[in-house]
Protein backbone atom coordinates (compact mmCIF):
# COMPACT_ATOMS: atom_id res chain seq x y z
CA UNK A 1 0.00 0.00 0.00
CA UNK A 2 3.08 2.53 1.04
CA UNK A 3 4.59 1.19 -1.98
CA UNK A 4 1.74 2.46 -4.50
CA UNK A 5 1.64 5.73 -2.68
CA UNK A 6 4.88 6.04 -3.18
CA UNK A 7 4.73 5.24 -6.87
CA UNK A 8 1.84 6.97 -7.60
CA UNK A 9 2.30 10.08 -5.41
CA UNK A 10 4.91 11.83 -7.80
CA UNK A 11 3.31 10.40 -11.08
CA UNK A 12 -0.25 12.74 -9.45
CA UNK A 13 2.09 15.56 -9.10
CA UNK A 14 3.68 15.44 -12.56
CA UNK A 15 -0.14 14.82 -14.14
CA UNK A 16 -1.98 17.16 -12.03
CA UNK A 17 0.89 19.91 -13.09
CA UNK A 18 0.53 19.17 -16.35
CA UNK A 19 -3.77 18.94 -16.40
CA UNK A 20 -4.16 22.27 -14.74
CA UNK A 21 -1.49 24.61 -17.03
CA UNK A 22 -1.94 22.56 -20.38
CA UNK A 23 -5.03 25.12 -20.85
CA UNK A 24 -2.36 27.92 -20.73
CA UNK A 25 -0.05 26.42 -23.40
CA UNK A 26 -0.75 27.89 -26.49
CA UNK A 27 1.97 29.59 -29.20
CA UNK A 28 1.56 32.99 -27.97
CA UNK A 29 2.89 31.57 -24.26
CA UNK A 30 5.86 30.64 -25.81
CA UNK A 31 6.27 33.70 -27.67
CA UNK A 32 5.13 36.44 -25.62
CA UNK A 33 6.83 38.27 -22.51
CA UNK A 34 5.37 38.35 -19.90
CA UNK A 35 3.43 41.44 -18.68
CA UNK A 36 5.28 41.77 -15.53
CA UNK A 37 4.12 43.61 -12.19
CA UNK A 38 0.70 42.48 -10.88
CA UNK A 39 -0.31 41.21 -14.34
CA UNK A 40 -0.75 37.79 -14.65
CA UNK A 41 -0.79 38.24 -18.41
CA UNK A 42 1.68 37.19 -21.41
CA UNK A 43 3.84 34.26 -21.60
CA UNK A 44 6.92 33.01 -21.02
CA UNK A 45 9.63 33.75 -24.24
CA UNK A 46 12.14 35.90 -22.18
CA UNK A 47 11.69 33.75 -19.19
CA UNK A 48 12.87 31.03 -21.33
CA UNK A 49 15.43 33.20 -23.02
CA UNK A 50 16.91 33.70 -19.17
CA UNK A 51 17.00 30.40 -18.06
CA UNK A 52 18.89 29.27 -21.10
CA UNK A 53 21.28 31.91 -20.39
CA UNK A 54 21.41 30.95 -16.78
CA UNK A 55 22.10 27.09 -17.55
CA UNK A 56 24.75 27.78 -19.97
CA UNK A 57 26.73 30.58 -17.96
CA UNK A 58 26.53 28.69 -14.91
CA UNK A 59 27.69 25.33 -16.46
CA UNK A 60 30.61 27.31 -18.47
CA UNK A 61 31.57 28.02 -14.85
CA UNK A 62 30.91 25.27 -13.05
CA UNK A 63 32.19 22.30 -15.49
CA UNK A 64 36.18 23.49 -15.78
CA UNK A 65 36.39 24.31 -12.09
CA UNK A 66 34.51 21.39 -11.07
CA UNK A 67 36.40 19.17 -13.12
CA UNK A 68 39.88 20.85 -12.29
CA UNK A 69 38.98 20.50 -8.79
CA UNK A 70 37.89 17.00 -9.03
CA UNK A 71 41.37 15.79 -10.52
CA UNK A 72 43.24 16.92 -8.33
CA UNK A 73 41.45 15.90 -5.10
CA UNK A 74 40.58 12.10 -7.27
CA UNK A 75 44.65 11.92 -8.78
CA UNK A 76 47.22 14.16 -7.08
CA UNK A 77 46.01 15.39 -3.23
CA UNK A 78 47.59 12.68 -0.81
CA UNK A 79 45.48 11.51 1.88
CA UNK A 80 46.36 14.20 4.66
CA UNK A 81 44.41 16.51 7.29
CA UNK A 82 44.51 19.15 4.66
CA UNK A 83 42.44 17.10 1.72
CA UNK A 84 40.28 15.83 4.56
CA UNK A 85 39.50 19.42 5.02
CA UNK A 86 38.73 20.58 1.73
CA UNK A 87 36.86 17.51 1.25
CA UNK A 88 34.89 18.24 4.27
CA UNK A 89 34.27 21.64 2.95
CA UNK A 90 33.10 20.29 -0.18
CA UNK A 91 30.13 18.40 1.97
CA UNK A 92 29.20 21.43 4.27
CA UNK A 93 28.74 23.46 0.95
CA UNK A 94 26.83 20.91 -0.42
CA UNK A 95 24.44 21.00 2.70
CA UNK A 96 23.94 24.63 3.05
CA UNK A 97 20.78 25.98 1.80
CA UNK A 98 20.90 28.09 -1.47
CA UNK A 99 19.30 31.25 0.32
CA UNK A 100 22.72 31.47 2.10
CA UNK A 101 24.49 31.32 -1.08
CA UNK A 102 21.86 33.91 -2.63
CA UNK A 103 23.19 36.54 0.11
CA UNK A 104 26.59 35.42 -0.46
CA UNK A 105 26.04 36.01 -4.39
CA UNK A 106 24.56 39.55 -3.47
CA UNK A 107 27.14 40.62 -1.52
CA UNK A 108 30.41 39.57 -3.44
CA UNK A 109 29.27 39.62 -7.01
CA UNK A 110 26.23 42.12 -6.95
CA UNK A 111 27.87 44.80 -4.83
CA UNK A 112 31.47 44.02 -3.95
CA UNK A 113 32.27 42.85 -8.11
CA UNK A 114 29.73 45.28 -9.37
CA UNK A 115 27.67 42.92 -11.27
CA UNK A 116 24.52 44.17 -10.58
CA UNK A 117 21.22 42.06 -10.25
CA UNK A 118 22.01 40.11 -13.33
CA UNK A 119 22.35 36.75 -15.09
CA UNK A 120 25.78 36.76 -14.90
CA UNK A 121 25.28 37.48 -10.94
CA UNK A 122 23.00 34.10 -10.98
CA UNK A 123 25.88 32.50 -12.80
CA UNK A 124 28.34 32.65 -10.27
CA UNK A 125 26.02 32.01 -7.23
CA UNK A 126 24.60 29.09 -8.75
CA UNK A 127 28.42 27.75 -9.75
CA UNK A 128 28.98 28.68 -6.31
CA UNK A 129 25.66 26.03 -5.16
CA UNK A 130 26.56 23.63 -8.00
CA UNK A 131 30.36 23.23 -7.56
CA UNK A 132 30.35 20.87 -4.91
CA UNK A 133 27.98 18.76 -6.39
CA UNK A 134 29.81 18.85 -9.91
CA UNK A 135 32.81 17.60 -7.97
CA UNK A 136 31.62 15.07 -5.96
CA UNK A 137 30.08 13.33 -9.00
CA UNK A 138 33.30 14.27 -11.06
CA UNK A 139 35.20 12.61 -8.67
CA UNK A 140 33.32 9.78 -7.92
CA UNK A 141 33.35 8.76 -11.89
CA UNK A 142 37.28 9.05 -11.46
CA UNK A 143 37.47 6.37 -8.54
CA UNK A 144 35.50 4.46 -10.35
CA UNK A 145 37.70 3.54 -12.97
CA UNK A 146 39.46 0.71 -12.44
CA UNK A 147 42.84 0.77 -10.96
CA UNK A 148 43.85 -1.87 -13.48
CA UNK A 149 43.68 0.62 -16.40
CA UNK A 150 45.57 3.31 -14.43
CA UNK A 151 48.18 0.91 -13.42
CA UNK A 152 48.16 -0.10 -17.50
CA UNK A 153 48.69 2.98 -18.41
CA UNK A 154 51.66 4.24 -15.44
CA UNK A 155 53.13 0.55 -16.04
CA UNK A 156 53.59 1.80 -20.29
CA UNK A 157 55.39 4.84 -19.70
CA UNK A 158 52.83 7.07 -19.46
CA UNK A 159 53.30 9.99 -16.68
CA UNK A 160 50.10 10.59 -14.27
CA UNK A 161 48.58 13.71 -16.50
CA UNK A 162 49.34 11.47 -19.56
CA UNK A 163 47.33 8.73 -17.62
CA UNK A 164 44.34 11.48 -16.18
CA UNK A 165 43.84 12.30 -19.41
CA UNK A 166 44.05 9.41 -22.04
CA UNK A 167 42.41 6.98 -19.71
CA UNK A 168 40.81 8.03 -16.23
CA UNK A 169 38.98 10.99 -17.85
CA UNK A 170 37.41 9.11 -21.11
CA UNK A 171 36.75 6.28 -18.90
CA UNK A 172 34.74 8.59 -16.20
CA UNK A 173 32.85 11.13 -19.19
CA UNK A 174 29.65 9.03 -18.94
CA UNK A 175 29.71 10.03 -15.10
CA UNK A 176 30.92 13.32 -15.74
CA UNK A 177 28.67 13.98 -18.67
CA UNK A 178 25.45 13.09 -15.68
CA UNK A 179 26.90 15.28 -13.13
CA UNK A 180 26.92 17.99 -16.14
CA UNK A 181 23.41 17.60 -16.45
CA UNK A 182 22.03 17.09 -13.58
CA UNK A 183 23.64 20.41 -12.76
CA UNK A 184 21.97 21.85 -15.60
CA UNK A 185 19.06 20.49 -13.45
CA UNK A 186 19.87 22.16 -10.73
CA UNK A 187 20.25 25.91 -12.52
CA UNK A 188 17.15 25.17 -13.82
CA UNK A 189 14.95 24.28 -10.51
CA UNK A 190 17.17 26.43 -8.48
CA UNK A 191 14.88 29.96 -7.08
CA UNK A 192 15.47 31.10 -3.74
CA UNK A 193 18.92 32.34 -4.24
CA UNK A 194 18.35 33.21 -7.97
CA UNK A 195 15.15 35.79 -6.52
CA UNK A 196 18.02 37.81 -4.45
CA UNK A 197 20.57 37.93 -7.02
CA UNK A 198 19.19 38.18 -10.45
CA UNK A 199 16.56 41.25 -10.54
CA UNK A 200 13.51 39.44 -11.39
CA UNK A 201 12.64 41.38 -14.40
CA UNK A 202 10.02 39.84 -17.29
CA UNK A 203 11.90 41.73 -20.18
CA UNK A 204 13.78 40.20 -22.75
CA UNK A 205 17.24 39.78 -21.38
CA UNK A 206 19.87 41.36 -24.37
CA UNK A 207 23.14 40.25 -22.46
CA UNK A 208 24.06 38.16 -19.26
CA UNK A 209 24.71 41.48 -17.75
CA UNK A 210 21.20 42.16 -17.67
CA UNK A 211 18.37 40.93 -15.38
CA UNK A 212 15.69 38.55 -15.65
CA UNK A 213 13.76 35.48 -14.16
CA UNK A 214 13.82 31.97 -14.42
CA UNK A 215 11.29 29.57 -15.14
CA UNK A 216 11.66 28.48 -11.33
CA UNK A 217 11.72 31.88 -10.18
CA UNK A 218 8.90 33.17 -12.49
CA UNK A 219 6.38 30.87 -11.05
CA UNK A 220 7.16 32.24 -7.71
CA UNK A 221 6.39 35.94 -9.34
CA UNK A 222 3.47 34.51 -10.55
CA UNK A 223 1.55 32.84 -7.38
CA UNK A 224 3.21 35.74 -4.76
CA UNK A 225 2.12 38.95 -7.14
CA UNK A 226 -0.78 37.71 -9.51
CA UNK A 227 -4.01 35.46 -9.58
CA UNK A 228 -2.73 33.71 -12.84
CA UNK A 229 -2.28 30.05 -11.43
CA UNK A 230 -2.75 28.68 -14.68
CA UNK A 231 0.54 30.12 -15.79
CA UNK A 232 2.22 29.37 -13.11
CA UNK A 233 1.18 25.76 -13.72
CA UNK A 234 2.09 25.94 -17.07
CA UNK A 235 5.55 27.36 -16.31
CA UNK A 236 5.57 24.09 -13.71
CA UNK A 237 4.95 22.28 -16.75
CA UNK A 238 7.42 23.52 -19.14
CA UNK A 239 9.77 23.60 -16.33
CA UNK A 240 8.93 19.78 -15.71
CA UNK A 241 9.44 19.59 -19.91
CA UNK A 242 12.88 20.94 -19.20
CA UNK A 243 13.96 18.98 -16.89
CA UNK A 244 12.90 15.70 -18.24
CA UNK A 245 14.64 16.32 -21.58
CA UNK A 246 17.68 16.88 -19.42
CA UNK A 247 17.42 13.37 -18.05
CA UNK A 248 16.45 11.90 -21.02
CA UNK A 249 19.60 13.38 -22.57
CA UNK A 250 21.55 12.13 -20.00
CA UNK A 251 20.47 8.49 -19.92
CA UNK A 252 20.66 9.05 -24.16
CA UNK A 253 24.50 9.96 -23.95
CA UNK A 254 26.05 7.41 -21.50
CA UNK A 255 24.12 4.96 -23.33
CA UNK A 256 25.70 5.69 -26.44
CA UNK A 257 28.93 6.10 -24.74
CA UNK A 258 28.76 2.52 -23.05
CA UNK A 259 27.79 0.93 -26.65
CA UNK A 260 30.62 2.82 -28.51
CA UNK A 261 33.72 1.41 -25.90
CA UNK A 262 31.90 -1.60 -24.46
CA UNK A 263 32.42 -4.14 -26.82
CA UNK A 264 30.11 -6.98 -25.81
CA UNK A 265 30.54 -6.27 -21.99
CA UNK B 1 75.73 -14.47 -18.95
CA UNK B 2 75.01 -10.97 -18.75
CA UNK B 3 73.01 -10.06 -15.38
CA UNK B 4 70.12 -7.54 -16.79
CA UNK B 5 68.83 -6.52 -13.46
CA UNK B 6 70.38 -7.21 -9.95
CA UNK B 7 68.73 -6.70 -6.66
CA UNK B 8 71.07 -6.14 -3.80
CA UNK B 9 69.84 -6.64 0.28
CA UNK B 10 66.15 -5.82 -1.03
CA UNK B 11 63.43 -4.90 1.94
CA UNK B 12 60.07 -4.38 1.22
CA UNK B 13 57.35 -2.91 3.69
CA UNK B 14 53.47 -2.03 3.77
CA UNK B 15 53.34 -0.05 6.43
CA UNK B 16 54.80 -1.87 9.20
CA UNK B 17 54.30 -5.34 7.49
CA UNK B 18 57.23 -6.18 5.73
CA UNK B 19 57.04 -8.14 2.65
CA UNK B 20 60.35 -8.56 1.22
CA UNK B 21 62.91 -9.46 3.45
CA UNK B 22 66.80 -9.10 2.09
CA UNK B 23 66.52 -10.29 -1.50
CA UNK B 24 69.68 -10.29 -3.41
CA UNK B 25 69.06 -12.05 -6.84
CA UNK B 26 70.51 -11.73 -10.51
CA UNK B 27 68.23 -11.69 -13.44
CA UNK B 28 70.30 -12.92 -16.44
CA UNK B 29 69.74 -11.53 -20.00
CA UNK B 30 67.43 -13.05 -22.96
CA UNK B 31 65.67 -16.03 -20.33
CA UNK B 32 62.91 -16.63 -18.84
CA UNK B 33 63.25 -16.53 -15.00
CA UNK B 34 59.96 -17.90 -13.13
CA UNK B 35 59.29 -16.74 -9.33
CA UNK B 36 57.21 -19.01 -7.65
CA UNK B 37 55.69 -19.70 -4.25
CA UNK B 38 52.62 -19.60 -2.51
CA UNK B 39 50.28 -16.51 -2.28
CA UNK B 40 51.64 -13.59 0.29
CA UNK B 41 55.26 -14.68 -0.42
CA UNK B 42 56.22 -11.75 -1.61
CA UNK B 43 56.82 -12.77 -5.53
CA UNK B 44 54.80 -10.24 -6.95
CA UNK B 45 55.36 -7.56 -4.86
CA UNK B 46 59.13 -8.17 -5.95
CA UNK B 47 58.24 -7.65 -9.57
CA UNK B 48 56.49 -4.38 -9.27
CA UNK B 49 59.66 -3.37 -7.53
CA UNK B 50 61.41 -3.61 -10.69
CA UNK B 51 59.67 -1.32 -12.50
CA UNK B 52 58.62 0.98 -9.37
CA UNK B 53 55.41 -0.27 -9.73
CA UNK B 54 54.41 -0.14 -6.12
CA UNK B 55 55.33 3.72 -5.94
CA UNK B 56 51.48 3.92 -6.85
CA UNK B 57 50.46 2.51 -3.35
CA UNK B 58 50.70 4.17 -0.40
CA UNK B 59 52.44 3.78 2.21
CA UNK B 60 55.21 1.21 0.92
CA UNK B 61 58.59 1.50 1.62
CA UNK B 62 60.86 -0.12 -0.44
CA UNK B 63 65.07 -0.50 1.01
CA UNK B 64 68.11 -1.94 -0.72
CA UNK B 65 69.49 -1.75 -4.59
CA UNK B 66 67.84 -2.58 -7.84
CA UNK B 67 70.55 -2.30 -10.85
CA UNK B 68 68.87 -1.96 -14.38
CA UNK B 69 72.20 -2.55 -16.43
CA UNK B 70 74.32 -2.09 -13.35
CA UNK B 71 72.50 1.24 -12.63
CA UNK B 72 70.93 1.55 -9.37
CA UNK B 73 66.65 2.62 -9.93
CA UNK B 74 65.38 1.96 -6.58
CA UNK B 75 66.40 5.86 -5.01
CA UNK B 76 63.89 8.75 -5.32
CA UNK B 77 65.46 10.54 -8.07
CA UNK B 78 64.76 7.57 -10.85
CA UNK B 79 62.75 8.90 -13.85
CA UNK B 80 60.11 6.48 -13.42
CA UNK B 81 58.72 6.96 -16.90
CA UNK B 82 61.91 6.29 -18.10
CA UNK B 83 62.14 3.17 -16.42
CA UNK B 84 58.80 2.03 -17.12
CA UNK B 85 59.56 2.15 -20.84
CA UNK B 86 62.24 0.12 -20.62
CA UNK B 87 60.98 -2.34 -18.25
CA UNK B 88 57.18 -3.33 -19.20
CA UNK B 89 54.55 -5.45 -17.37
CA UNK B 90 52.01 -7.49 -18.26
CA UNK B 91 49.02 -8.22 -15.43
CA UNK B 92 47.13 -10.36 -13.67
CA UNK B 93 44.01 -9.34 -15.11
CA UNK B 94 43.54 -8.69 -18.67
CA UNK B 95 43.25 -4.55 -18.84
CA UNK B 96 42.70 -3.51 -22.04
CA UNK B 97 41.87 -0.09 -22.11
CA UNK B 98 38.17 0.71 -23.40
CA UNK B 99 39.20 2.08 -26.85
CA UNK B 100 39.94 0.43 -29.99
CA UNK B 101 42.06 -2.45 -30.45
CA UNK B 102 44.65 -0.12 -32.28
CA UNK B 103 44.66 2.61 -29.85
CA UNK B 104 45.39 0.25 -27.17
CA UNK B 105 48.55 -0.61 -29.05
CA UNK B 106 49.50 2.65 -30.19
CA UNK B 107 48.56 3.87 -26.43
CA UNK B 108 52.47 3.71 -25.67
CA UNK B 109 53.85 5.15 -28.52
CA UNK B 110 51.52 7.67 -28.16
CA UNK B 111 52.39 9.18 -25.23
CA UNK B 112 55.62 9.12 -26.22
CA UNK B 113 55.15 11.42 -28.70
CA UNK B 114 54.35 9.82 -31.82
CA UNK B 115 52.02 11.45 -33.89
CA UNK B 116 53.05 9.77 -37.50
CA UNK B 117 49.95 7.59 -38.71
CA UNK B 118 51.71 5.99 -41.20
CA UNK B 119 54.57 4.61 -38.50
CA UNK B 120 51.94 3.92 -35.63
CA UNK B 121 49.90 1.67 -38.04
CA UNK B 122 52.97 -0.14 -38.70
CA UNK B 123 53.85 -0.33 -34.98
CA UNK B 124 50.58 -1.64 -34.36
CA UNK B 125 50.95 -4.20 -37.06
CA UNK B 126 54.35 -5.39 -35.99
CA UNK B 127 53.33 -5.78 -32.32
CA UNK B 128 49.97 -7.47 -33.11
CA UNK B 129 51.93 -9.95 -35.19
CA UNK B 130 54.47 -10.56 -32.46
CA UNK B 131 51.38 -11.75 -30.12
CA UNK B 132 50.36 -13.95 -33.10
CA UNK B 133 46.93 -12.02 -32.90
CA UNK B 134 47.31 -9.68 -36.28
CA UNK B 135 45.17 -12.40 -38.19
CA UNK B 136 42.75 -12.50 -35.87
CA UNK B 137 42.45 -8.99 -35.35
CA UNK B 138 43.40 -7.22 -38.83
CA UNK B 139 39.41 -6.41 -39.97
CA UNK B 140 38.40 -4.99 -36.65
CA UNK B 141 41.11 -2.98 -35.43
CA UNK B 142 38.71 -0.29 -34.48
CA UNK B 143 36.47 -2.83 -32.70
CA UNK B 144 37.13 -1.86 -28.62
CA UNK B 145 39.32 -4.05 -26.78
CA UNK B 146 36.97 -5.21 -24.29
CA UNK B 147 34.86 -6.98 -27.04
CA UNK B 148 38.08 -9.73 -27.47
CA UNK B 149 38.23 -13.01 -25.82
CA UNK B 150 40.15 -13.30 -22.62
CA UNK B 151 42.76 -15.07 -24.11
CA UNK B 152 42.76 -12.85 -26.84
CA UNK B 153 42.74 -9.72 -24.52
CA UNK B 154 46.02 -10.95 -22.64
CA UNK B 155 47.85 -10.97 -25.79
CA UNK B 156 46.32 -7.59 -27.23
CA UNK B 157 48.31 -6.17 -23.84
CA UNK B 158 51.44 -8.07 -24.08
CA UNK B 159 50.78 -6.24 -28.06
CA UNK B 160 50.54 -3.15 -26.20
CA UNK B 161 53.73 -3.56 -23.84
CA UNK B 162 55.65 -4.42 -26.71
CA UNK B 163 54.98 -1.25 -28.33
CA UNK B 164 56.85 0.64 -26.91
CA UNK B 165 59.97 -1.81 -27.10
CA UNK B 166 61.06 -2.50 -23.96
CA UNK B 167 64.06 -4.28 -22.76
CA UNK B 168 62.46 -6.63 -20.20
CA UNK B 169 59.14 -7.86 -19.92
CA UNK B 170 57.40 -8.61 -16.83
CA UNK B 171 54.49 -10.52 -16.25
CA UNK B 172 52.45 -11.21 -13.44
CA UNK B 173 50.73 -14.17 -13.73
CA UNK B 174 49.57 -13.70 -17.57
CA UNK B 175 47.36 -16.67 -17.84
CA UNK B 176 45.68 -16.79 -14.42
CA UNK B 177 42.63 -15.92 -15.68
CA UNK B 178 42.86 -17.67 -18.96
CA UNK B 179 41.96 -21.17 -20.46
CA UNK B 180 44.03 -23.75 -21.39
CA UNK B 181 44.12 -23.52 -25.26
CA UNK B 182 44.85 -19.55 -24.54
CA UNK B 183 47.44 -20.00 -21.46
CA UNK B 184 49.43 -22.69 -24.15
CA UNK B 185 49.39 -19.41 -26.87
CA UNK B 186 51.06 -17.18 -23.93
CA UNK B 187 53.49 -19.74 -23.24
CA UNK B 188 54.60 -20.56 -26.63
CA UNK B 189 54.45 -16.57 -26.97
CA UNK B 190 57.01 -16.46 -24.59
CA UNK B 191 59.76 -18.87 -26.15
CA UNK B 192 59.67 -16.64 -28.86
CA UNK B 193 59.23 -13.17 -27.09
CA UNK B 194 62.34 -14.74 -25.10
CA UNK B 195 65.16 -13.88 -27.81
CA UNK B 196 64.74 -10.11 -27.83
CA UNK B 197 63.38 -9.65 -24.32
CA UNK B 198 64.37 -10.78 -20.60
CA UNK B 199 60.80 -12.18 -19.24
CA UNK B 200 60.37 -12.36 -15.34
CA UNK B 201 57.38 -14.48 -14.66
CA UNK B 202 55.50 -14.49 -11.90
CA UNK B 203 53.15 -17.86 -12.00
CA UNK B 204 50.76 -19.65 -9.41
CA UNK B 205 51.12 -22.69 -11.70
CA UNK B 206 54.42 -24.45 -10.82
CA UNK B 207 53.86 -26.91 -14.42
CA UNK B 208 53.83 -23.50 -16.04
CA UNK B 209 57.30 -22.83 -14.41
CA UNK B 210 58.76 -25.69 -15.17
CA UNK B 211 57.72 -24.98 -18.85
CA UNK B 212 58.82 -22.17 -19.78
CA UNK B 213 61.80 -20.79 -17.88
CA UNK B 214 65.31 -21.55 -17.54
CA UNK B 215 65.49 -20.04 -14.15
CA UNK B 216 63.02 -19.94 -11.44
CA UNK B 217 63.48 -18.38 -7.93
CA UNK B 218 61.01 -20.06 -5.20
CA UNK B 219 59.47 -16.89 -2.61
CA UNK B 220 58.31 -17.95 0.71
CA UNK B 221 57.15 -15.53 3.73
CA UNK B 222 59.34 -12.71 1.99
CA UNK B 223 62.34 -14.61 1.43
CA UNK B 224 64.02 -16.11 -1.33
CA UNK B 225 64.78 -19.47 -0.62
CA UNK B 226 66.47 -20.88 -3.61
CA UNK B 227 67.11 -19.88 -7.08
CA UNK B 228 68.98 -21.83 -9.83
CA UNK B 229 67.94 -23.56 -13.39
CA UNK B 230 64.48 -24.37 -13.31
CA UNK B 231 65.52 -28.21 -14.45
CA UNK B 232 67.42 -28.47 -10.90
CA UNK B 233 65.03 -26.51 -9.07
CA UNK B 234 62.53 -29.03 -9.56
CA UNK B 235 64.35 -32.25 -9.75
CA UNK B 236 66.81 -31.84 -7.29
CA UNK B 237 65.96 -29.10 -4.79
CA UNK B 238 68.46 -28.46 -2.28
CA UNK B 239 66.20 -26.64 0.63
CA UNK B 240 63.32 -28.66 2.04
CA UNK B 241 61.07 -25.98 1.93
CA UNK B 242 61.57 -25.90 -1.82
CA UNK B 243 60.91 -29.74 -1.95
CA UNK B 244 57.94 -29.53 -0.03
CA UNK B 245 56.46 -26.78 -2.25
CA UNK B 246 57.26 -28.58 -5.59
CA UNK B 247 55.51 -31.60 -4.46
CA UNK B 248 52.42 -30.15 -3.51
CA UNK B 249 52.97 -30.64 0.36
CA UNK B 250 51.56 -27.03 0.73
CA UNK B 251 50.67 -23.95 -0.83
Amino acid sequence: MMGICGVSLPLFIVIYVIAQGLPAINWDFFTSEPAGGLSGDGGISSVIITTLWLVGATLVVTVPLGIGAAIYLAEYARDTWRTEIVRRGVELLAGIPSIVFGLFGLAIFVQVFDLGLSIISGSLTLACLLLPFMIRSTEEAMRSVPRSHREASLALGATRWQMVRSVVLPSALPGIITGIILCAGGAVAESACLYVVMGGSAEMPGTPLDGGRSLAVHIFYLINETNALDKAMATGAVLMVFVLVLNIATRFLSWQYRARVGGKK
Amino acid sequence: MKMKISTKDLDFYYGDVQALRNISLDIKEGQITALIGPSGCGKSTFLRVLNRMNDTVPKTRCRGQVLLDGKDINYNGTDCVELRKRVGMVFQQPNPFPKSIFENVAYGPKILGMRNKEQLREIVQKSLRAVALWDEVKDNLDKSGLALSGGQQQRLCIARVLAVEPEVLLMDEPCSALDPIATLKIEDLMQELKEEYTIVIVTHNMQQAARVSQWTCFFLMGELVEYGPTSRIFTNPEDQRTKDYISGRFG
